[in-house]
């Protein structure tokens, strides 16, 4: 009897190691899923745009970054800022909002717009410490807010200091 | 603070005609990241940190910057014109000092 028990109870041994090595492997699947995430969208600049935008469930599409792959002078990096909309007073984009992932700070810039605008495409010129992700998030008038990000590398950063 | 402020859109369009504005300012925009090499002291921070376009009194698009943008601030956008009238652009620094230009649109 003794003997059958043991078999019993190795057998249920046996399951719960394989339960367990089965939950192991899916905690560290998550785990490495979750740390790419996070490299892939510091908090800091997440935080401060979902600050500015008023949200922080996002769609994709409409908005588009351009910017070059590859910056050889991180001081004055071309950046363009488009968004898909009409604007016309029933339907247009009312900000823009811009955020460097890897500089000192998130902070780049904020665009207010209106429907004399035209058309929501702003360009400037901007500052890149190091190779990153720049975030541009589009708001619309009627709430919703759109993102994209763009990656570029730089060769030589301009952020001072 | 800075001097002349560079702006370039055209003098005349027609009504409803969705033009582009290039607008440029030289200004050094100090990050506040630099330090002084001989007295090792930081220097403070001093940058443009607000553009405003208008066109007859309504806003037409505002620009908050923040020190990662580059120095001499570059910035163009678009404007629909409806009628004739005025452009005013405003620059403002961090320290409360502002430089302003207009310029004259005819929309026939």
């Amino acid at each position: 009897m003794s003997n059958s028990l043991s078999k019993y109870e190795n057998t249920l041994e046996r399951r719960d190691i394989l339960k367990l090595l089965g939950l192991g492997t899916m905690a560290v699947a998550t785990s490495s899923l979750i740390n790419s995430d996070a490299l892939a969208t510091p908090d800091a600049a997440t935080k401060h745009l979902a600050k500015l935008s008023g949200s922080s469930s996002y769609k994709s599409g409409k908005v588009k970054i351009k910017m070059p792959t590859i910056a050889e002078n991180g001081a004055t990096v071309p950046i363009s800022v488009s968004v898909e909309s009409p604007m016309t007073a029933d339907n247009y984009v009312k900000a823009i909002h811009v955020a460097a992932e890897k500089n000192p700070q998130p902070q780049v810039a904020s665009f207010h717009l209106t429907p004399l605008s035209g058309k929501a495409n702003i360009s400037t010129r901007m500052r890149l410490g190091k190779t990153q992700n720049v975030v541009a998030v589009a708001v619309m008038n009627d709430g919703s807010v759109h993102r994209v990000s763009s990656q570029v590398k730089v060769t030589i950063g301009g952020c001072g200091g | 603070m800075a001097s002349k402020p560079r702006v370039k859109l055209p003098k005349s369009v027609k009504k409803g005609q969705v033009v582009q504005i290039k607008t440029l300012i030289p200004h050094k925009m100090e990050t506040g990241r630099r330090k002084n090499k001989k007295t090792g002291k930081k220097i403070p921070q001093h940058i443009i940190n607000k553009v405003e376009a208008t066109f007859n009194g309504k806003p037409v698009i505002t620009a908050d910057f923040h020190a990662a943008i580059s120095a001499n601030p570059y910035f163009v956008f678009h404007a629909r014109i409806n009628e004739s009238g005025t452009f005013k652009f405003v620059w403002t620094d961090d320290k409360g000092k502002s430089i302003s230009t207009s310029r004259k649109v005819t929309a026939a």
